[in-house]
């Protein structure tokens, strides 16, 4: 299989307004394979989002380069889809234009759009809500409307920014579910970036920690033998998934506990993110 | 606590009896003063209700509305168009909007009633000094508002377009300019009231037809009854083209935000 994405030494540092530079990740290789599901997880302010903004081409790398299916990448990635973690969404169209918009500024026709929009929202199970605007979804709706947009053009890669973090913990779980079914469809390259450890192993073929800020790198990479299809409510009941879960946390505790400024802990202590 | 349309139109209607009644009685027994120094100062309402209804009967206050309603058009079209144009161009150009910066505020800060005069002697006594006035005042809102559209558009939302493909003047058709055009609307009322300041203002000031001609007029002859009447005539101008931007809002909003009413 072919490497969708492929980040090499790439580091990320910023001016500071005083002079002198503030080093947010340091150099660091991440490749994944087409059709590939990989997790970036790691505590809030990491860096994670903003390597997924180079993948992207949204933001260049202080250092290093990106590859985009050995291609160098140089302005935005137009194979990737992203989906952000904020409300994105046009809120002066409709669940259906908002949709559609993408496949008319690539030059379709407005009703070859419309229909696989119309198709894409049915997908998400929101084919009623076509002529909404998105003040009138709710937020997993509006999550819906954004991933529908993001599929409909066909990336070859999706990138994901804690997409389903705002979300609460039920919504959360029907979108993983709805992500894993379409994603298992057309299986495409997909780099997720979370903070959220249940997620990330329950989606992903493989779990890439990184260590808290500022200079992050990256600490563990983790393979999920897990098998697919998955059934997300029941792949966490598996032995499988607890000792990954126990294996991963080990490694993830100390760098969450700096963030707050809390000395690292020997004892295995099992906990969420 | 909601209110029926029924009951708040019948309390706006308390209102203006109540003002009305006030008048009414004031001018007609000494409660204040002289009733005849009262009515030279404040003429009656039923005289000033007569003397509107009479100038719509003979007709000769159609030729007024009609100057003064093509001028606060005329004052809007064409300022709303600068406003925009120059309130999109600035937003995209940061130096341009630097350099400018200081004369867009100065310019803005000059109470445009001293501009009357020197427009009447550029651009004449007819419609186009009372139009050019009403662009000065139209102008600067939309301008402003324009450019806070603009410059507002979130950045996720810009960035999404981008990842989904948009091109420069793609952002601009269905990011930038949806964007503004909410903020535009969202200050509509006050824009086209001051397009129709402008136009009476400028007539005020020197002109020979308008409804601030009539008014002037009136003033000019201590005609107290005709003042109020020209003053009522132009409430209503002005409630009448609320109502109509009102009517052509609606529809162009409807992906704001309002209020959600339950069944």
């Amino acid at each position: 299989m072919s490497t969708a994405v492929h980040l090499k030494g790439v580091s990320v540092a910023y001016a500071l307004a005083g002079g002198g530079k503030y080093e947010a990740v340091q150099p660091v290789d991440l490749s994944v394979r087409d059709g590939e599901f990989v997790a970036l997880l790691g505590p809030t302010g990491c860096g994670k989002s903003t390597l997924l903004n180079i993948a992207a081409g949204l933001m260049a790398p202080s250092s290093g380069t990106c590859d985009i299916f050995g291609e160098r990448l140089s302005g935005l990635n137009a194979k990737a889809g992203y989906l952000f973690q904020q409300d994105a969404l046009m809120p002066w169209k409709t669940a259906e234009d908002n949709v559609a918009i993408g496949l008319e500024v690539a030059g379709a026709s407005r009703r070859e759009a419309h229909e696989k929009a119309r198709a894409m929202l049915a997908k998400v199970g929101l084919s009623a809500f076509g002529d909404r605007y998105p003040h009138q979804l709710s937020g997993g709706q509006k999550k819906r409307v954004a991933l529908a947009q993001v599929l409909v053009r066909e990336p070859k890669i999706l990138l994901m920014d804690e997409p389903f973090g705002p979300l609460d913990a039920q919504t959360r779980l029907i979108m993983s579910e709805l992500l894993l079914d379409l994603w298992q469809q057309d299986r495409k390259a997909v780099m997720f970036v979370t903070h959220d450890l249940d997620e990330a192993i329950a989606l992903s073929d493989r779990v890439v920690v990184m260590s808290a800020g500022p200079a992050s790198r990256f600490i563990g990479e983790f393979t999920v033998h897990l098998p697919r299809p998955r059934d997300i409510a029941e792949v966490r009941a598996e032995p499988a998934f607890h000792r990954l879960h126990a294996e991963i946390w080990s490694c993830l505790r100390d760098e969450v506990r700096k963030t707050y400024g809390l000395p690292g802990k020997a004892g295995a202590e099992q906990g969420a993110v | 606590m909601p209110i029926s349309r029924g009951k708040l139109l019948g309390l706006q209607i308390l209102v203006a009896v109540g003002v009305f009644a006030f008048w009414h009685v004031v001018t007609n027994w000494s409660v204040v003063g002289d009733v005849k120094t009262m009515r030279f100062f404040f003429s009656t309402p039923y005289d000033v209700i007569v003397r509107v209804f009479s100038m719509f009967m003979e007709g000769s206050v159609y030729r007024h509305l009609w100057i003064t309603l093509v001028e606060t058009i005329l004052a809007f079209v064409i300022g709303a168009s600068l406003g925009i144009v120059i309130g999109f161009w600035f937003a995209r150009k940061p130096l341009v909007a630097a350099v400018f910066d200081p004369y867009v505020k100065m310019m803005n800060a000059l109470p445009r009633v001293v501009l009357a005069p020197i427009f009447a002697l550029w651009f004449g006594l007819g419609i186009w000094s009372k139009v050019w006035l009403g662009v000065t005042l139209v102008f600067f809102i939309v301008f402003f508002n324009v450019y806070q559209g603009v410059r507002e558009v979130p950045q996720v939302v810009l960035a999404n377009a981008r990842m989904l493909g948009m091109n420069e003047r793609q952002l601009l058709r269905h990011v930038y300019w949806p964007a503004a055009l909410a903020w535009v609307f969202s200050s509509l009322h006050t824009s086209v009231g001051f397009a129709v300041v402008g136009a009476v203002v400028g007539e005020y000031l020197g002109s020979a037809a308008g409804l601030g001609y009539l008014i002037h007029q009136a003033e000019g002859v201590f005609d107290v009854t005709g003042v109020f009447a020209g003053m009522v005539i132009l409430m209503g101008f002005v409630m009448l083209i609320d109502g109509i931007v009102t009517l052509v809002e609606k529809p162009l909003l409807v992906w704001k935000p309002g209020e959600t009413k339950t069944v």
